[in-house]
């Protein structure tokens, strides 16, 4: 079995060190420049960024407001602008409505703010189950929405990417937007959890 | 005709706050070449990133389209660098037989690094 991982993987392997080398031997790009990318992604990009997004919009009235109409200068700002985040929609969670984002076609994500996707966001599994049925994939992930509340499901596309605004707990109100950027998880700006409760 | 907020119905339900390091991006290696690879030739100008996309979303259908929903067999990366290589050989950025060249050379290396 895991013989069998190891022998797909070393054939992916070969093909990417391939495309990598050839694409070097012809000068159109370098390892260092590869190695940068990979770095940025797995270093500086990520939900921190997002975190920092979301706890701004619960401090400040103004930028929330900003935030909503137009996502990506708002978020531009705060200096997370950039490939993959051009056009940003951010959707506000309210008593009424519980937010939850997807790409049906393939992996659509606002890596600016909220870096690279988990694997289960490119799942098959997902894509398809969360528009189908939302309220019980929300449950998997041990998110109870509370039956009078409407669940909506976006989907995002190469010109549109969505950031859930999610709710401020109740019990932060002293709190700072460095505290409270700590309390914004990654799956509740996707919609698939909510922000953690003060300790 | 607000509800209740939403709970996590389980408390051990992992809620750590996100960090930039919190959760392996790439789970193999490979998986970080091919998207770093066609990231810096969308920086370079030399591929366009909708074009790859599309060629993605076909490779991600195909897939799909040939596999029971209970197939779990499923590489995102495998999609990715499979949408990769037909990009680049569609718009005559490198060809097949200089391909095969460089592969057939790393093979070689790599298993001449096995045996020591």
């Amino acid at each position: 079995m895991s013989h069998d991982h190891d022998r797909v993987h070393d054939e992916l392997a070969l093909r990417a060190a391939a495309l990598e080398a050839v694409l070097v031997e012809k000068g159109l790009l370098t390892t260092d420049q590869i190695d940068a990318i990979v770095e940025r992604y797995e270093r500086d990009l990520g939900p921190q960024n997002g975190a920092r997004v979301v706890a701004r919009a619960w401090v400040d009235a103004d930028y929330r407001e900003r935030l909503l109409a137009d996502g990506a200068a708002a978020i531009d700002e705060l200096g997370y602008g950039g490939f993959e985040g051009d056009t940003m929609v951010v959707v506000e969670n309210t008593p009424d409505v519980h937010n939850v984002v997807v790409c049906t076609l393939c992996s659509c994500y606002p890596w600016p703010v909220l870096g690279l996707p988990p694997t289960w966001y490119k799942s098959p599994a997902y894509r398809a189950r969360v528009v189908a049925e939302p309220r019980s994939v929300l449950r998997e992930f041990g998110l109870e929405v509370p039956s009078e509340r409407t669940i909506r499901v976006w989907d995002s596309t190469s010109e549109v990417r969505y950031l859930v605004l999610p709710e401020r707990p109740p019990g932060t109100e002293g709190m700072d937007e460095e505290r409270l950027a700590a309390l914004v998880t990654r799956d509740s700006m996707i919609g698939t959890g909510v922000p953690s409760l003060p300790a | 005709m607000s509800g209740a907020d939403p709970v996590l119905v389980s408390p051990g339900t992992p809620a750590a706050p996100p960090r930039a390091n919190g959760e392996l991006v790439f789970t193999e290696p490979w998986e970080s070449r091919a998207f770093g690879v066609a990231v810096a030739l969308h920086d370079a100008g030399v591929v366009d990133f909708e074009e790859f996309r599309a060629r993605l979303i076909g490779e991600i259908d195909e897939w799909e389209g040939s596999h029971p929903p209970e197939d779990d067999g499923y590489r995102y990366y495998e999609r990715w660098l499979t949408a990769l290589e037909r990009t680049l050989l569609a718009e005559r950025i490198v060809d097949p037989a200089s391909l095969e060249a460089a592969r057939e050379a790393i093979a070689h290396d790599w298993e001449h690094d096995h045996r020591h």
